[in-house]
Protein backbone atom coordinates (compact mmCIF):
# COMPACT_ATOMS: atom_id res chain seq x y z
CA UNK A 1 0.00 0.00 0.00
CA UNK A 2 1.35 3.67 -1.03
CA UNK A 3 1.54 6.40 1.58
CA UNK A 4 -0.91 8.00 -0.55
CA UNK A 5 -3.69 5.12 0.13
CA UNK A 6 -3.17 4.71 3.35
CA UNK A 7 -6.16 6.15 5.74
CA UNK A 8 -4.57 7.32 8.44
CA UNK A 9 -2.06 10.01 6.25
CA UNK A 10 -2.71 12.93 4.82
CA UNK A 11 -5.63 14.03 7.12
CA UNK A 12 -4.39 16.01 10.64
CA UNK A 13 -5.67 13.61 13.38
CA UNK A 14 -6.63 14.80 16.83
CA UNK A 15 -4.02 14.25 19.30
CA UNK A 16 -1.59 15.19 16.22
CA UNK A 17 1.64 17.49 16.90
CA UNK A 18 2.01 20.01 13.99
CA UNK A 19 5.79 19.90 12.23
CA UNK A 20 7.85 22.17 13.11
CA UNK A 21 9.67 23.66 9.98
CA UNK A 22 12.25 21.25 8.01
CA UNK A 23 15.81 22.30 8.21
CA UNK A 24 16.97 22.77 5.02
CA UNK A 25 20.50 22.77 5.69
CA UNK A 26 20.17 18.48 5.68
CA UNK A 27 18.91 16.13 2.85
CA UNK A 28 15.45 14.79 3.60
CA UNK A 29 15.53 12.74 6.50
CA UNK A 30 19.22 13.47 7.22
CA UNK A 31 20.54 10.85 5.47
CA UNK A 32 22.15 11.33 2.15
CA UNK A 33 20.48 9.35 -0.79
CA UNK A 34 23.43 6.98 -1.69
CA UNK A 35 23.47 5.75 2.64
CA UNK A 36 19.72 5.67 2.09
CA UNK A 37 19.70 3.48 -1.11
CA UNK A 38 22.20 1.05 1.03
CA UNK A 39 20.07 0.55 3.76
CA UNK A 40 17.19 0.18 1.56
CA UNK A 41 18.63 -2.71 -0.20
CA UNK A 42 19.34 -4.39 2.99
CA UNK A 43 15.45 -4.20 4.17
CA UNK A 44 14.47 -5.46 0.91
CA UNK A 45 17.19 -8.58 1.87
CA UNK A 46 15.84 -9.02 4.79
CA UNK A 47 12.22 -9.01 4.17
CA UNK A 48 13.18 -11.39 1.77
CA UNK A 49 14.60 -13.80 4.58
CA UNK A 50 12.84 -13.51 7.69
CA UNK A 51 14.52 -13.08 10.75
CA UNK A 52 17.98 -13.29 8.87
CA UNK A 53 20.61 -10.85 9.98
CA UNK A 54 21.61 -8.62 7.12
CA UNK A 55 25.20 -6.52 7.17
CA UNK A 56 24.75 -3.12 6.49
CA UNK A 57 27.43 0.09 6.48
CA UNK A 58 25.82 1.75 9.37
CA UNK A 59 26.82 5.57 9.88
CA UNK A 60 27.52 7.74 12.49
CA UNK A 61 24.16 9.70 13.81
CA UNK A 62 24.17 12.85 15.73
CA UNK A 63 22.98 11.07 18.76
CA UNK A 64 25.28 8.13 20.96
CA UNK A 65 25.22 4.44 20.31
CA UNK A 66 22.62 3.08 22.62
CA UNK A 67 20.30 5.74 21.78
CA UNK A 68 18.31 4.55 18.32
CA UNK A 69 20.81 4.76 15.58
CA UNK A 70 20.01 1.79 14.02
CA UNK A 71 16.67 2.18 14.73
CA UNK A 72 16.65 5.82 13.49
CA UNK A 73 18.55 4.73 10.08
CA UNK A 74 15.95 2.39 9.48
CA UNK A 75 13.03 5.37 9.84
CA UNK A 76 15.51 7.41 7.92
CA UNK A 77 15.11 5.40 4.85
CA UNK A 78 12.08 4.80 5.03
CA UNK A 79 9.71 8.00 5.74
CA UNK A 80 8.29 9.90 3.01
CA UNK A 81 7.00 13.56 3.58
CA UNK A 82 3.37 12.05 3.97
CA UNK A 83 4.13 9.65 6.76
CA UNK A 84 2.91 10.18 10.42
CA UNK A 85 5.82 9.31 13.01
CA UNK A 86 5.22 8.03 16.55
CA UNK A 87 8.31 7.42 18.33
CA UNK A 88 7.81 6.01 22.06
CA UNK A 89 10.80 4.74 25.02
CA UNK A 90 9.80 1.76 26.52
CA UNK A 91 6.66 2.02 25.79
CA UNK A 92 5.87 6.28 26.26
CA UNK A 93 5.96 8.96 24.14
CA UNK A 94 7.58 11.73 26.58
CA UNK A 95 10.90 9.99 28.01
CA UNK A 96 13.76 11.61 26.73
CA UNK A 97 15.17 9.45 23.80
CA UNK A 98 11.46 9.40 22.27
CA UNK A 99 11.29 13.02 22.42
CA UNK A 100 14.41 13.72 21.14
CA UNK A 101 14.06 11.32 17.88
CA UNK A 102 10.33 12.71 17.18
CA UNK A 103 12.10 15.94 17.49
CA UNK A 104 15.14 14.92 14.51
CA UNK A 105 12.89 13.82 12.26
CA UNK A 106 10.25 16.93 12.88
CA UNK A 107 13.62 19.22 11.92
CA UNK A 108 15.23 17.10 9.44
CA UNK A 109 12.22 15.48 7.46
CA UNK A 110 9.27 17.70 8.36
CA UNK A 111 6.76 14.97 8.92
CA UNK A 112 3.56 14.84 11.15
CA UNK A 113 3.79 13.26 14.07
CA UNK A 114 1.18 11.29 16.84
CA UNK A 115 1.16 10.25 20.00
CA UNK A 116 -1.59 7.65 18.65
CA UNK A 117 -0.67 4.57 18.17
CA UNK A 118 -3.94 4.56 15.37
CA UNK A 119 -3.15 7.46 13.71
CA UNK A 120 0.81 6.22 13.38
CA UNK A 121 1.73 5.54 9.96
CA UNK A 122 5.60 4.90 11.23
CA UNK A 123 6.13 3.68 14.62
CA UNK A 124 10.08 4.18 15.88
CA UNK A 125 9.98 1.72 19.30
CA UNK A 126 12.37 1.50 22.07
CA UNK A 127 11.50 -1.92 23.66
CA UNK A 128 7.89 -2.24 23.78
CA UNK A 129 5.16 -3.11 21.16
CA UNK A 130 2.35 -1.14 21.66
CA UNK A 131 -0.76 -2.58 23.07
CA UNK A 132 -3.43 -1.38 20.33
CA UNK A 133 -2.85 -3.81 17.43
CA UNK A 134 -1.25 -2.32 14.67
CA UNK A 135 -2.75 -2.58 11.03
CA UNK A 136 -2.02 -3.27 7.69
CA UNK A 137 0.85 -0.47 6.10
CA UNK A 138 1.75 0.52 9.62
CA UNK A 139 5.79 0.11 9.97
CA UNK A 140 6.99 -0.75 13.22
CA UNK A 141 11.09 -0.01 13.46
CA UNK A 142 12.85 -1.88 16.49
CA UNK A 143 15.98 -0.05 17.96
CA UNK A 144 18.50 -3.02 18.51
CA UNK A 145 21.32 -2.90 20.60
CA UNK A 146 22.88 -6.57 20.44
CA UNK A 147 20.90 -8.05 17.23
CA UNK A 148 22.49 -11.83 17.43
CA UNK A 149 20.57 -13.67 19.94
CA UNK A 150 23.99 -16.33 19.90
CA UNK A 151 26.41 -13.59 20.76
CA UNK A 152 26.45 -14.34 24.43
CA UNK A 153 26.96 -18.02 24.54
CA UNK A 154 29.41 -17.58 21.40
CA UNK A 155 31.59 -14.54 20.59
CA UNK A 156 32.75 -15.18 17.18
CA UNK A 157 31.03 -13.61 14.47
CA UNK A 158 31.70 -16.29 12.40
CA UNK A 159 30.86 -18.53 14.40
CA UNK A 160 27.23 -17.05 14.86
CA UNK A 161 27.22 -16.89 11.12
CA UNK A 162 28.15 -20.55 10.84
CA UNK A 163 25.01 -21.75 13.54
CA UNK A 164 22.66 -19.86 11.80
CA UNK A 165 23.54 -21.46 8.59
CA UNK A 166 23.41 -24.54 9.75
CA UNK A 167 20.27 -23.97 11.79
CA UNK A 168 22.30 -25.39 15.03
CA UNK A 169 20.82 -23.77 17.62
CA UNK A 170 21.37 -26.38 20.07
CA UNK A 171 22.85 -23.98 22.26
CA UNK A 172 20.06 -21.54 22.79
CA UNK A 173 17.75 -24.73 23.88
CA UNK A 174 20.73 -25.21 26.82
CA UNK A 175 20.41 -21.82 28.07
CA UNK A 176 16.96 -22.06 27.69
CA UNK A 177 17.53 -25.34 30.42
CA UNK A 178 19.99 -23.78 32.32
CA UNK A 179 17.13 -21.22 33.49
CA UNK A 180 15.31 -23.89 34.29
CA UNK A 181 17.85 -26.04 36.17
CA UNK A 182 18.90 -23.03 38.54
CA UNK A 183 15.34 -21.70 38.89
CA UNK A 184 12.84 -23.83 38.25
CA UNK A 185 12.05 -22.09 34.93
CA UNK A 186 12.36 -20.24 32.35
CA UNK A 187 13.65 -16.94 33.97
CA UNK A 188 14.51 -15.06 30.57
CA UNK A 189 12.03 -11.97 30.84
CA UNK A 190 13.45 -9.90 27.81
CA UNK A 191 14.98 -9.87 24.94
CA UNK A 192 13.71 -13.54 24.65
CA UNK A 193 14.39 -15.51 22.16
CA UNK A 194 12.07 -16.53 18.91
CA UNK A 195 12.37 -18.64 15.95
CA UNK A 196 11.08 -17.10 12.47
CA UNK A 197 9.16 -19.28 10.06
CA UNK A 198 10.54 -22.44 11.60
CA UNK A 199 13.81 -21.27 10.01
CA UNK A 200 16.08 -18.36 11.61
CA UNK A 201 16.76 -17.86 15.84
CA UNK A 202 15.80 -14.21 16.13
CA UNK A 203 16.68 -11.82 19.16
CA UNK A 204 13.13 -9.46 19.23
CA UNK A 205 15.38 -6.91 20.93
CA UNK A 206 14.70 -5.93 24.45
CA UNK A 207 10.72 -6.14 24.01
CA UNK A 208 9.14 -7.53 27.59
CA UNK A 209 8.39 -11.48 26.78
CA UNK A 210 5.24 -10.06 27.09
CA UNK A 211 5.21 -8.53 23.88
CA UNK A 212 6.37 -11.65 21.74
CA UNK A 213 3.23 -13.15 20.74
CA UNK A 214 2.21 -9.95 19.25
CA UNK A 215 5.51 -10.86 16.82
CA UNK A 216 3.87 -13.22 15.55
CA UNK A 217 1.29 -12.91 12.62
CA UNK A 218 1.24 -8.89 12.88
CA UNK A 219 -0.37 -6.98 10.49
CA UNK A 220 2.58 -4.34 10.08
CA UNK A 221 5.83 -4.92 8.56
CA UNK A 222 8.08 -4.98 11.08
CA UNK A 223 12.12 -3.64 10.78
CA UNK A 224 15.11 -3.71 13.21
CA UNK A 225 18.09 -1.83 13.16
CA UNK A 226 21.27 -2.34 15.13
CA UNK A 227 23.38 0.68 14.57
CA UNK A 228 26.10 -0.09 16.23
CA UNK A 229 26.25 -3.69 15.27
CA UNK A 230 25.64 -3.08 11.92
CA UNK A 231 22.71 -4.85 11.20
CA UNK A 232 19.12 -5.01 9.60
CA UNK A 233 16.31 -7.41 9.80
CA UNK A 234 12.99 -7.48 9.18
CA UNK A 235 9.38 -9.39 9.61
CA UNK A 236 6.97 -9.31 7.06
CA UNK A 237 3.37 -8.96 7.77
CA UNK A 238 1.63 -12.59 9.11
CA UNK A 239 5.11 -13.91 9.65
CA UNK A 240 5.12 -17.22 11.92
CA UNK A 241 7.33 -15.89 14.95
CA UNK A 242 7.38 -18.34 18.08
CA UNK A 243 9.07 -18.41 21.27
CA UNK A 244 11.64 -21.01 22.09
CA UNK A 245 10.11 -23.17 24.96
CA UNK A 246 10.34 -27.30 25.46
CA UNK A 247 7.10 -29.14 25.97
CA UNK A 248 7.12 -29.26 29.48
CA UNK A 249 8.13 -25.79 30.12
CA UNK A 250 5.90 -23.87 27.43
CA UNK A 251 6.57 -20.14 27.22
CA UNK A 252 4.75 -18.08 29.19
CA UNK A 253 4.17 -14.02 28.63
CA UNK A 254 4.10 -12.44 31.84
CA UNK A 255 3.57 -9.48 33.45
CA UNK A 256 3.08 -7.97 36.83
CA UNK A 257 0.26 -9.36 38.75
CA UNK A 258 -1.87 -6.26 38.95
CA UNK A 259 -4.05 -3.85 37.20
CA UNK A 260 -3.09 -0.59 35.83
CA UNK A 261 -3.87 2.25 39.12
CA UNK A 262 -4.34 4.71 36.80
CA UNK A 263 -6.53 3.19 33.72
CA UNK A 264 -7.55 -0.11 35.45
CA UNK A 265 -6.24 -2.43 32.16
CA UNK A 266 -5.89 -6.07 33.64
CA UNK A 267 -4.46 -6.80 30.20
CA UNK A 268 -1.37 -4.15 29.86
CA UNK A 269 2.46 -4.53 30.62
CA UNK A 270 2.83 -2.24 33.57
CA UNK A 271 5.86 -0.28 34.88
CA UNK A 272 6.57 -0.19 38.70
CA UNK A 273 6.66 3.13 40.08
CA UNK A 274 8.04 3.94 43.74
CA UNK A 275 6.11 6.88 44.75
CA UNK A 276 7.32 7.79 48.50
CA UNK A 277 9.94 6.86 50.76
CA UNK A 278 8.13 4.20 52.99
CA UNK A 279 7.89 1.80 50.10
CA UNK A 280 4.68 3.01 48.47
CA UNK A 281 4.65 1.99 44.48
CA UNK A 282 1.68 2.07 41.73
CA UNK A 283 1.72 -0.14 38.53
CA UNK A 284 1.01 1.78 35.66
CA UNK A 285 0.65 0.83 31.70
CA UNK A 286 4.05 1.33 29.91
CA UNK A 287 1.85 2.43 26.91
CA UNK A 288 1.23 5.90 27.66
CA UNK A 289 -1.01 6.28 24.49
CA UNK A 290 -3.18 3.16 25.24
CA UNK A 291 -3.17 4.59 29.28
CA UNK A 292 -4.46 8.06 28.14
CA UNK A 293 -6.56 6.58 25.66
CA UNK A 294 -8.51 4.27 28.41
CA UNK A 295 -8.19 7.23 30.58
CA UNK A 296 -10.22 9.46 28.12
CA UNK A 297 -12.66 6.46 27.63
CA UNK A 298 -13.31 7.14 31.01
CA UNK A 299 -11.21 3.16 32.58
CA UNK A 300 -10.39 4.83 36.05
CA UNK A 301 -7.52 2.99 38.40
CA UNK A 302 -7.18 2.56 42.13
CA UNK A 303 -5.21 5.46 41.93
CA UNK A 304 -6.66 7.42 39.52
CA UNK A 305 -9.07 9.99 39.15
CA UNK A 306 -11.79 10.75 36.77
CA UNK A 307 -10.05 12.93 34.18
CA UNK A 308 -11.26 15.83 33.61
CA UNK A 309 -12.22 17.08 30.11
CA UNK A 310 -9.55 17.59 28.05
CA UNK A 311 -9.84 20.70 25.64
CA UNK B 1 26.14 9.58 -25.17
CA UNK B 2 22.70 11.38 -26.82
CA UNK B 3 21.75 13.75 -24.86
CA UNK B 4 18.01 12.04 -23.87
CA UNK B 5 19.80 9.73 -22.00
CA UNK B 6 19.93 12.35 -19.52
CA UNK B 7 16.41 12.96 -19.27
CA UNK B 8 13.94 10.66 -17.40
CA UNK B 9 15.31 10.81 -13.77
CA UNK B 10 13.52 11.77 -10.52
CA UNK B 11 12.52 15.76 -10.25
CA UNK B 12 13.12 15.72 -6.50
CA UNK B 13 15.11 12.47 -5.88
CA UNK B 14 15.26 12.65 -2.36
CA UNK B 15 11.14 12.64 -1.79
CA UNK B 16 10.48 10.67 -4.82
CA UNK B 17 13.03 7.85 -3.94
CA UNK B 18 11.22 7.78 -0.70
CA UNK B 19 7.88 7.17 -1.95
CA UNK B 20 9.52 4.86 -4.88
CA UNK B 21 10.98 2.85 -2.10
CA UNK B 22 7.95 2.89 -0.11
CA UNK B 23 6.23 1.14 -2.78
CA UNK B 24 9.01 -1.53 -3.12
CA UNK B 25 9.02 -2.13 0.70
CA UNK B 26 5.21 -2.98 0.59
CA UNK B 27 5.36 -4.95 -2.43
CA UNK B 28 8.76 -6.97 -1.20
CA UNK B 29 6.54 -7.48 1.97
CA UNK B 30 3.68 -8.52 0.68
CA UNK B 31 4.44 -10.87 -2.24
CA UNK B 32 1.76 -10.80 -5.12
CA UNK B 33 0.55 -7.10 -3.90
CA UNK B 34 0.86 -4.62 -7.19
CA UNK B 35 2.01 -1.23 -6.06
CA UNK B 36 1.85 1.74 -8.88
CA UNK B 37 4.89 3.80 -8.72
CA UNK B 38 5.65 7.01 -11.13
CA UNK B 39 8.66 9.34 -11.29
CA UNK B 40 10.77 8.09 -13.96
CA UNK B 41 10.75 8.27 -17.88
CA UNK B 42 12.95 5.35 -18.74
CA UNK B 43 14.04 4.76 -22.42
CA UNK B 44 12.02 1.90 -23.97
CA UNK B 45 11.97 -0.95 -23.65
CA UNK B 46 12.33 -0.07 -19.81
CA UNK B 47 9.13 0.23 -17.93
CA UNK B 48 8.13 3.41 -15.79
CA UNK B 49 8.49 0.69 -12.97
CA UNK B 50 11.55 -0.91 -13.59
CA UNK B 51 13.08 2.85 -14.14
CA UNK B 52 11.53 3.98 -10.57
CA UNK B 53 13.49 0.68 -8.95
CA UNK B 54 16.48 1.53 -11.22
CA UNK B 55 16.69 5.15 -9.78
CA UNK B 56 15.41 3.81 -6.10
CA UNK B 57 17.97 1.28 -5.64
CA UNK B 58 21.13 1.42 -7.71
CA UNK B 59 24.17 2.80 -8.02
CA UNK B 60 28.10 2.60 -8.17
CA UNK B 61 28.01 -0.84 -5.75
CA UNK B 62 25.77 -2.89 -7.30
CA UNK B 63 26.49 -4.25 -10.47
CA UNK B 64 24.13 -5.03 -13.10
CA UNK B 65 23.47 -7.21 -15.57
CA UNK B 66 20.86 -6.42 -18.80
CA UNK B 67 19.37 -9.47 -20.39
CA UNK B 68 19.12 -9.50 -24.46
CA UNK B 69 16.14 -7.72 -24.23
CA UNK B 70 17.33 -4.44 -22.48
CA UNK B 71 20.99 -4.36 -23.51
CA UNK B 72 20.70 -1.24 -26.06
CA UNK B 73 22.65 1.51 -26.28
CA UNK B 74 20.07 4.03 -24.59
CA UNK B 75 19.01 1.79 -21.64
CA UNK B 76 23.11 1.07 -21.32
CA UNK B 77 23.15 5.20 -21.18
CA UNK B 78 20.39 6.03 -18.86
CA UNK B 79 21.48 3.58 -16.51
CA UNK B 80 25.25 4.89 -16.17
CA UNK B 81 24.21 8.79 -16.43
CA UNK B 82 21.95 7.97 -13.35
CA UNK B 83 23.10 5.49 -11.32
CA UNK B 84 26.78 4.98 -12.32
CA UNK B 85 25.96 0.92 -11.45
CA UNK B 86 28.77 -1.00 -13.50
CA UNK B 87 27.35 -3.10 -15.99
CA UNK B 88 28.47 -7.22 -15.61
CA UNK B 89 28.11 -10.44 -16.75
CA UNK B 90 24.87 -12.32 -14.70
CA UNK B 91 27.29 -13.66 -12.23
CA UNK B 92 28.37 -11.07 -10.80
CA UNK B 93 24.88 -9.14 -11.05
CA UNK B 94 23.39 -7.91 -7.70
CA UNK B 95 20.59 -6.80 -10.28
CA UNK B 96 19.35 -7.93 -13.11
CA UNK B 97 17.12 -6.53 -15.45
CA UNK B 98 15.16 -8.51 -18.74
CA UNK B 99 12.68 -10.25 -20.06
CA UNK B 100 12.10 -13.66 -18.35
CA UNK B 101 13.75 -15.71 -21.57
CA UNK B 102 16.73 -12.93 -21.17
CA UNK B 103 17.19 -13.59 -17.50
CA UNK B 104 16.55 -17.56 -17.45
CA UNK B 105 17.65 -19.95 -16.54
CA UNK B 106 18.01 -18.88 -12.82
CA UNK B 107 21.31 -20.62 -12.21
CA UNK B 108 23.14 -17.74 -13.90
CA UNK B 109 22.76 -15.66 -11.14
CA UNK B 110 24.11 -15.48 -7.30
CA UNK B 111 21.98 -16.90 -4.85
CA UNK B 112 23.57 -16.11 -1.67
CA UNK B 113 26.08 -18.21 0.56
CA UNK B 114 25.18 -20.00 3.31
CA UNK B 115 26.43 -17.33 5.74
CA UNK B 116 25.45 -14.43 3.75
CA UNK B 117 21.99 -15.72 1.81
CA UNK B 118 21.45 -11.58 1.45
CA UNK B 119 24.44 -11.97 -1.58
CA UNK B 120 21.64 -13.11 -3.86
CA UNK B 121 20.81 -11.24 -7.29
CA UNK B 122 17.08 -9.10 -7.13
CA UNK B 123 15.99 -9.94 -10.78
CA UNK B 124 13.46 -7.39 -12.40
CA UNK B 125 11.31 -9.15 -14.76
CA UNK B 126 9.94 -7.23 -17.35
CA UNK B 127 6.65 -8.15 -18.54
CA UNK B 128 3.93 -7.18 -20.93
CA UNK B 129 1.14 -7.14 -18.57
CA UNK B 130 1.24 -8.44 -14.70
CA UNK B 131 -2.07 -10.88 -15.43
CA UNK B 132 0.31 -12.53 -18.15
CA UNK B 133 1.51 -16.18 -17.20
CA UNK B 134 0.71 -19.12 -15.58
CA UNK B 135 -1.93 -18.85 -12.17
CA UNK B 136 -0.72 -19.71 -9.34
CA UNK B 137 -1.54 -19.40 -5.35
CA UNK B 138 1.17 -17.66 -2.93
CA UNK B 139 1.97 -18.68 0.84
CA UNK B 140 4.48 -17.51 3.36
CA UNK B 141 5.22 -14.96 5.06
CA UNK B 142 3.83 -11.75 4.16
CA UNK B 143 0.69 -13.07 3.16
CA UNK B 144 -2.35 -13.53 5.05
CA UNK B 145 -3.94 -17.33 4.39
CA UNK B 146 -3.04 -17.28 0.55
CA UNK B 147 -2.94 -15.04 -2.60
CA UNK B 148 -4.04 -15.50 -6.09
CA UNK B 149 -1.42 -14.26 -9.09
CA UNK B 150 -0.27 -15.04 -12.56
CA UNK B 151 3.67 -15.80 -12.52
CA UNK B 152 6.05 -16.03 -15.82
CA UNK B 153 6.92 -19.87 -15.25
CA UNK B 154 6.39 -21.55 -11.94
CA UNK B 155 8.38 -24.54 -11.58
CA UNK B 156 11.60 -22.61 -12.06
CA UNK B 157 10.12 -19.64 -9.44
CA UNK B 158 9.27 -22.99 -7.21
CA UNK B 159 12.94 -24.56 -8.06
CA UNK B 160 13.76 -20.94 -6.43
CA UNK B 161 11.73 -21.08 -3.47
CA UNK B 162 13.03 -24.66 -3.16
CA UNK B 163 16.55 -22.95 -2.30
CA UNK B 164 15.87 -21.30 0.69
CA UNK B 165 17.25 -19.38 2.35
CA UNK B 166 19.61 -19.11 -0.83
CA UNK B 167 17.72 -17.96 -3.40
CA UNK B 168 17.20 -14.70 -5.97
CA UNK B 169 14.46 -12.15 -4.94
CA UNK B 170 12.12 -10.91 -8.19
CA UNK B 171 10.57 -7.42 -8.97
CA UNK B 172 7.97 -7.87 -11.52
CA UNK B 173 7.09 -4.90 -13.61
CA UNK B 174 4.50 -4.02 -16.45
CA UNK B 175 4.26 -0.30 -17.59
CA UNK B 176 3.56 1.73 -14.18
CA UNK B 177 3.13 -1.93 -11.75
CA UNK B 178 5.23 -3.72 -9.87
CA UNK B 179 4.75 -6.71 -7.66
CA UNK B 180 7.49 -8.79 -5.49
CA UNK B 181 8.51 -12.08 -5.19
CA UNK B 182 10.38 -13.51 -2.13
CA UNK B 183 12.10 -16.04 -2.13
CA UNK B 184 10.36 -17.55 0.98
CA UNK B 185 7.23 -17.46 -0.59
CA UNK B 186 5.67 -20.81 -1.60
CA UNK B 187 4.09 -21.20 -5.16
CA UNK B 188 1.32 -24.22 -5.83
CA UNK B 189 0.33 -23.83 -9.50
CA UNK B 190 -3.60 -23.82 -9.67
Amino acid sequence: MSAQTHPASGQIAQGQIAPIHTDQAYNFAYLDEETKRMIRRALLKGLAVPGYQVPFASREMPMPYGWGTGGVQVTAACLTPDDVLKVIDQGADDTTNAVSIRKFFQRTAGVATTEQTTVATVIQTRHRIPETDLSEGQILVYQVPIPEPLRFLEPRETETRKMHSLEEYGLMHVRLYEDIARHGQIATSYAYPVKVEGRYVMDPSPIPKFDNPKLSQNAAIQLFGAGREQRIYALPPYTDVVSLDFEDHPFQASKADHACDLCGSNTAYLDEVIIDDAGGRMFVCSDTDYCSTRRAQGHVGRLGTAQEHVA
Amino acid sequence: MQSAALQGGFAHAPIDAAHAFRAALQAMARPGLVQRVTGAQPPAPLSVAAGVLVLTLMDRSTPVFLAPSHDVAMVRDWLTFHTGAPLVAADRAVFAIGDWLGLSPLGQFAIGTPEYPDRSATLIVEQPGLERGMAVRLRGPGIRDHVQTTLPDVPALQANAALFPLGCDFFFTAGADLMALPRSTKLEAC
